[in-house]
């Protein structure tokens, strides 16, 4: 209990005190730190889960499904405040920004990971909800943070839109919570999950249908689902470089898992009704036009943050799919994809921080030559988007690879679907890539000081998990997977 | 059983509901920013009202402690900001008429039908009363929703999503008796700060395109890209 409750209440406390630290040297340091903190005590969690089972008290449950979540989510937060220390600073000094900025910006990097880690952990519905809309809420400042025109529109469309769906989400909740009312006696016990589980059988099957529409339309807003994804690449591609690296490797992830929480419930409740899929169909359609109409929009970006955060649409359009296909292989699938895409694409967004500082500009046409400038970032890139776009031997192959396996098995027309939809991304993302890293490099374009390691050891983590999947992970994804889909894969 | 037949304290709060419902129509069409300001005060105060009502009439305790809840943030405090902004930004004599009222008016009456239909299903026999309310709610959180579409004007815009945030709470005092302490806090926890930031970027909207009118904020499309 205690890990969990430092896990998620260190960096509560981390951004408190930065919020009141003047010097921003030092508040890059002690986000590190705090970050790392955080780190250190959600091993410590993994490990007491991975020995007993589950851990839950104090309305929170930590299970194998949220617990590597859990560790990704503290793991890519280190990385990335690793990453963003220099980069703010060079972003100080060119003057995008001053000291009052950085200090909103260390101290809300903070309350946002504490937002993430009390979604993941916390057993309450209603909390859930309530973290998912704190995260909007620390994020949104950040994305204006350079005060330019465009960053404040679209700061102001992802408060909005965000604000609409995760108010239609909480729609949902109060209607979950109508549903469990009649059948639980303790009202206080209403919107505590793990409770709801165990009556998911008895919830009204008509209010919970209902119900999860408004979720998914809801918590699918924040996933970026396709039509509700348009504040995404605003927000991505205006915000500071490591915010869009923890808004498409986390964010994105825990609207999903809040989703695939609630689809765990529905199905429960819908399965004695003449529809027991359709919360499963609704995700697969959803995820479907997503990944579809994502790989489309690849091909017309202009500005390379854009372009990557078109990408995580996509990649989030096949998770919620596969988890909509449901079946072990696919769910397994979905979880292992969740794991490398964030990996991956948080690499991919820091390495084009580095990239952009190089080049001066976030327009594709301006990037040019970055090998022959700074071979490390350009080859970091190259190799980062050989990888999200699914070349073996790295893990989005792996995951991709056993997604198609389920859905030949399961829906094989939708087979065909997917793979001209991963050509078709694969070409976007790669006719606007090779310039960037080939070609000559512009007059004048120098080196920038570029700190690769948390690049390097993203990458290689998902090369790893490309060759081998180590066996205490597999055993985690399959006690997930378990959870989720009824039965196991391995 | 026919609306007649219901107990009184429910035919009150169906009542109240029903000008809350009204108050909704109210703040959609409204010109005056300051009036629109007042009506979604009034609003606030109908929602505690019912919130009341539904304590006495043998809900939970603590819906006294969320009625109060409700009162300070939604027909004071919220208010009283949204008012001061106004007053800074010098828009006290700000109006704005909506475009096209006959039509968005027809809307909201339609998602007033198609929130009825959508209840429909949801009620066990028992339930007429329930149902009713959560059509009205669901009316009027997509009448926020509506409000948000077709008023481009920042402030109208927040008081759309701040009425979308009343027809949630109303839904769940009526038909749960309220959410659990815990997450009722929550909610208004996060409405506030929502606020505060509102009032944040009415400064940055207003320092970057010089007014509040949201529709001037379209550099960031996916056609006029080239041309950035």
């Amino acid at each position: 209990m205690t890990a969990v409750l430092l896990t998620v209440f260190a960096p509560l406390a981390g951004a408190l005190v930065l919020a009141l630290l003047r010097s921003s040297y030092w508040a890059g340091w002690l986000n590190v730190a705090v970050a790392g903190l955080s780190l250190t005590a959600s091993a410590w969690l993994a490990r007491s889960v991975a020995l007993d089972g589950e851990i839950a008290g104090l309305s929170f449950r930590v299970d194998a499904f949220n617990v590597y979540l859990v560790v990704l989510t503290a793991f890519v937060g280190l990385t990335t405040s690793i990453f963003s220390r220099p980069y703010m600073a060079h972003v100080r000094e060119t003057q995008r920004t001053g000291a009052g900025g950085l200090r909103v910006y260390h101290a809300m990097y903070q309350a946002f990971m504490f937002t993430m880690l009390l979604a993941l952990t916390t057993d309450n519905l209603g909390v859930l909800w309530v973290a998912v809309e704190g995260a909007t809420l620390s994020t949104v400042l950040l994305v204006s943070l350079y005060r330019t025109p465009e960053a404040v529109e679209a700061a102001w469309k992802y408060f909005i839109l965000c604000g609409v769906g995760i108010a239609l989400a909480l729609f949902g909740t109060v209607l979950t919570y109508f549903a469990a009312l009649h059948v639980l006696d303790d009202p206080e016990a209403g919107l505590t999950w793990s409770v709801l589980y165990g009556h998911a059988s008895d919830l009204e099957p008509a209010v919970m249908g209902i119900a999860f529409v408004f979720l998914l339309v809801g918590y699918g807003t924040k996933i970026g689902l396709v039509p509700m994804h348009q504040w995404l690449p605003d927000a991505h591609s205006e915000g500071p470089t490591p915010m869009s690296a923890v808004l498409s490797g986390l964010l994105l992830n825990v609207a999903l898992y809040a989703v695939i929480r609630f689809k765990m419930l529905t199905d429960g409740s819908l399965a004695a009704t003449t529809t027991p899929q359709l919360a499963g169909y609704m995700l697969m359609a959803f995820g479907m036009l997503s990944f579809l109409v994502a790989g489309l929009f690849l091909h017309r970006q202009r500005d390379v943050k854009r372009m990557f955060s078109y990408s995580s649409i996509e990649h989030m359009g096949l998770m919620t799919f596969a988890f909509g296909l449901g079946g072990p292989l696919a769910t397994f699938g979905a979880l292992l994809h969740m794991l490398v895409h964030s990996l991956t694409k948080s690499a991919i967004f820091v390495t084009v921080g580095h990239a952009t500082h190089i080049a001066g500009t976030q327009d594709i046409d301006h990037i040019r030559g970055l090998i022959r400038t700074q071979p490390a970032v350009g080859w970091s890139l190259l190799i980062a988007v050989a990888a999200i776009a699914g070349f073996p031997p790295f893990g989005v192959f792996t995951s991709e690879f056993l997604l198609l396996t389920a859905t030949m098995d399961a829906q094989p027309w939708f087979t065909i679907a997917l793979l001209s939809g991963l050509a078709v991304a694969f070409a976007g993302l790669f006719r606007n890539l090779q310039p960037m890293v080939f070609g000559a490099a512009p007059e004048g374009q120098g080196p920038v000081t570029a700190n690769m390691l948390p690049v390097m050891t993203h990458l290689a983590l998902v090369l790893w998990l490309g060759l081998a999947i180590p066996p205490f992970l597999a055993r985690w994804l399959d006690r997930a997977t378990e959870l989720i889909a009824g039965g196991h894969l391995l | 059983m026919t609306l007649a037949e219901l107990p009184l304290l429910q035919q009150l709060l169906l009542v109240l509901a029903a000008l809350v419902l009204f108050t909704s129509f109210v703040l959609l069409e409204q010109a005056r920013l300051v009036s629109a300001i007042h009506a979604f005060a009034w609003q606030g105060a109908l929602i505690a009202a019912i919130t009341v009502i539904v304590a006495t009439g043998g809900g939970a305790k603590h819906l006294y402690f969320s009625a109060l809840l409700t009162f300070m943030l939604k027909v004071l405090l919220i208010p009283w900001m949204l008012h001061r902004q106004v007053q800074r930004l010098d828009l006290e004599r700000h109006t704005q008429a909506l475009r096209r009222p006959a039509l968005v008016i027809m809307a909201a009456v339609a998602l007033v039908v198609f929130s009825y239909w959508l209840a429909l299903p949801m009620v066990a026999q028992e339930l007429t009363f329930t149902r009713n309310i959560v059509a009205v709610s669901l009316a009027i959180v997509l009448i926020g929703l509506l409000m948000m579409v077709f008023r481009p004007q920042a402030v109208l815009q927040v008081l759309g999503f701040m009425s979308m945030e009343n027809g949630l709470f109303l839904a769940a005092v009526s038909t749960t008796q309220g959410m659990p302490l815990l997450v009722e806090l929550g909610v208004a926890f996060d409405v506030l700060v929502a606020m505060v930031l509102f009032g944040v970027f009415f400064l940055q909207i207003r320092d970057s395109i010089e007014s509040l009118d949201v529709d001037r904020l379209n550099r960031l499309t996916e056609t006029v890209e080239n041309e950035r």
